[in-house]
């Protein structure tokens, strides 16, 4: 499709980014998780995903879905730089997205985790997703992170011992609102990577099949009764 | 002494409930237990009323407990205590209720126990529940609960050659009875393939305590259960029609040291042992003659030294009682049929009370499909306070009134 040249002129810059390597994981449940890439077709199921957990006030689920879908949305419309966004699916039901963005070749913006199903650690392990693909794979030496709720303070601020970078505010700004700002750093990575991230590569083509053709959520934990319309 | 049963029981669901008070939690749980009973219109016959719990003053910021709850529930005039024994307060206070009743004081009691432990960091929790340990020679030096726990698991792994995969075993089973448990906190299966074989398994479940690790402690948990209690002579047992009593036939507990380093040996654990024999006494039961039990699994280990020091197992065996099914729901003598303190959770005023509550339902045959005990006669509740220091087992059993 051409793109006129209104068009152009509002898309910011991009970065050359290289793809993430999808991987699998076996969740404590015997479930097999695939993470990969997700794709720019896939929009309208990631976003049908998110929408119905925006009315979610319980554990922070309101403002993460909002802020998600905006991201979302902005990384389909090209209105946010250098962002991707890696799924989580169970044969082929999402069952949590990360979103995440590189300011440079050597930082990167953490934005949101959001974990569908619950009680698998399937958010720690899209969280250590999301760190492996900004310093391992884009080669980012630091990733910047804010915390929402409580349960993002506990998974990555206090377990990963993230450093407190808040006393550099002003000069470091989260993009989230100026909240008190937290750094994982390649050193920092190097030392927690074989205790937090797993996975295993290449994913078999046959799962990897599965894993392409995603699903909306059929049911949500956070959501009792739920029925999609 | 009068012969006590139990004739309501209420429970609420453990997991995340800070959106609510203390109060209200324990209200939830102690109007079940009156609906149970039959009696919420007529709840004024509950002359006496017990609450469990452990650190409503340090997490809550909440005191007068006991009088909170019955005002609430409009159940005044009625005697109300407070009963703190750390996470054996549920079952001390049950056993508070026994002896209200069987000596004559009162006829009809109401045990509440509950817990809000989530308005709190899992760090700043670890420490209040820390608290309960030698304040000089235990708390001042970094120890934990879990610290114990992995050091207990570790001395019981090179004396008797239990395994890591053991341990895994024990989670795989209270998850598969938990997952069938409305109210439990973790309703999510295990399998011992995700949480040990597989070469994920290391991140998956990652360690906490070596040799414990994430599937081998209990989660941390709010909630309440609750139970009403009447004499089988009282007249007022005309009200409790709704449901079968349940006799409480044993009761017993004990003390240790409060150090576990003043302890001869750190793996044999008195006070479930002694309080063990003063319940199978007090029944005259024997170990075999229980049909199924819920021991104090806050950490995977101590359901199997629990089971041993209560006679179910020769000391070291239990490792092979896991490995052959013998503790599964169908298997000769099921343990954590509710899924225990690893699935169920572990508030742990509410933990004691919680396991009464499970022995009823079994021996009542009400549990859900899939975790309901073949024609159960007797159950056991070990609730295990300190680190062993203060123990109170419970033996309910099918009875008549």
């Amino acid at each position: 499709m051409a793109i006129d040249k209104m068009e152009q002129s509002l898309r910011p810059p991009e970065l050359e980014m290289k793809p993430y390597p999808a991987k699998i994981i076996t969740l404590a449940n015997g479930e097999e998780m695939i993470v990969r890439q997700a794709k720019r077709e896939e929009v309208g199921v990631i976003l049908g995903t998110i929408q119905p957990l925006i009315g979610v006030q319980k554990d922070f689920y309101d403002i993460v879905a909002a802020r998600m879908y905006a991201e979302v949305l902005g990384w389909y419309e090209y209105r946010v730089a250098n962002e991707f966004v890696l799924i989580g699916s169970i044969d082929g039901e999402i069952a949590g997205i990360v979103t995440s963005r590189l300011v440079d070749g050597k930082e990167g913006v953490s934005l949101h985790t959001m974990t569908i199903k619950r009680g698998l650690r399937v958010g720690a392990q899209l969280f250590a997703a999301k760190m492996e693909h900004h310093i391992d794979i884009l080669g980012n030496d630091e990733v910047h992170i804010v915390a929402e709720s409580p349960i993002g303070f506990k998974r990555w601020m206090i377990e990963y011992a993230l450093e407190d970078r808040s006393a550099q505010f002003p000069a470091l700004r989260h993009e989230l609102g100026g909240v008190p700002t937290f750094t994982l750093t390649r050193k920092l990575w190097e030392n927690i990577r074989a205790d937090k991230c797993t996975g295993t590569r290449p994913v078999p083509p046959v799962k990897l099949a599965k894993a392409d053709k995603l699903k909306m959520p059929t049911e949500y934990p956070q959501i009792p009764g739920f029925k999609r319309g | 002494m009068r012969k006590v049963s139990i004739v309501g029981i209420g429970h609420t669901v453990f997991g995340n409930l800070s959106e609510f008070d203390l109060v209200d939690v324990m209200g939830f749980a102690s109007g079940n237990a009156l609906d149970d009973a039959g009696i919420r219109d007529n709840r004024k016959i509950v002359e006496q009323v017990f609450v469990a719990n452990m650190g409503g003053g340090i997490l809550n910021h909440q005191t007068g407990i006991a009088s909170s709850l019955v005002s609430r529930m409009d159940m005044e005039p009625a005697m109300a205590e407070l009963i703190e024994n750390g996470p054996a307060s549920g079952a001390s206070a049950v056993k508070m209720g026994y002896m209200a009743i069987a000596s004559g004081l009162v006829d009809v009691v109401m045990v509440t126990g509950g817990e809000l432990m989530r308005t709190v960091t899992g760090w700043e929790g670890t420490d209040f529940v820390a608290s309960l340990l030698h304040s000089e020679a235990e708390y001042n030096y970094g120890l934990t609960l879990p610290a114990y726990g992995g050091m207990f698991t570790r001395m019981y792994m090179e004396r008797y050659g239990l395994t890591e995969r053991d341990l895994g075993l024990v989670a795989v089973k209270d998850h598969q009875n938990g997952e069938k448990n409305p109210f439990a906190h973790v309703r999510v299966p295990c399998t011992i393939d995700a949480i040990h074989d597989n070469e994920n398994a290391h991140v998956i479940n990652n360690y906490i305590a070596e040799p414990l690790r994430m599937y081998g402690m209990c989660p941390v948990s709010d909630g309440a259960a609750s139970l009403i209690l009447c004499a089988n002579d009282s007249p007022k047992m005309k009200y409790f029609t709704k449901q079968k009593p349940i006799l409480i036939s044993g009761v017993g507990s004990a003390t240790d040291t409060h150090c576990v380093h003043n302890r001869k040996d750190p793996l044999i654990l008195d006070a479930v042992r002694l309080a063990a024999e003063k319940a199978y006494k007090m029944a005259e039961l024997k170990p075999d003659d229980i049909s199924f039990a819920e021991l104090h699994d806050a950490f995977v280990i101590l359901e199997l030294a629990i089971s041993e020091e209560v006679g179910f197992f020769e000391r070291g065996k239990a490792g092979d009682a896991i490995r052959n099914g013998v503790t599964a729901i169908n298997g000769a003598k099921p343990i954590n049929t509710s899924g225990g303190l690893k699935s169920k959770g572990h508030p742990v005023g509410a933990t004691g009370v919680s396991q009464v509550f499970e022995l009823v339902k079994q021996l009542r045959e009400q549990g859900e499909e899939g975790r309901q005990v073949k024609d159960p006669k007797h159950g056991m509740a070990v609730n295990f306070g300190g680190f062993g220091n203060n123990v109170v087992a419970i033996i309910c059993s099918k009875g008549e009134v």
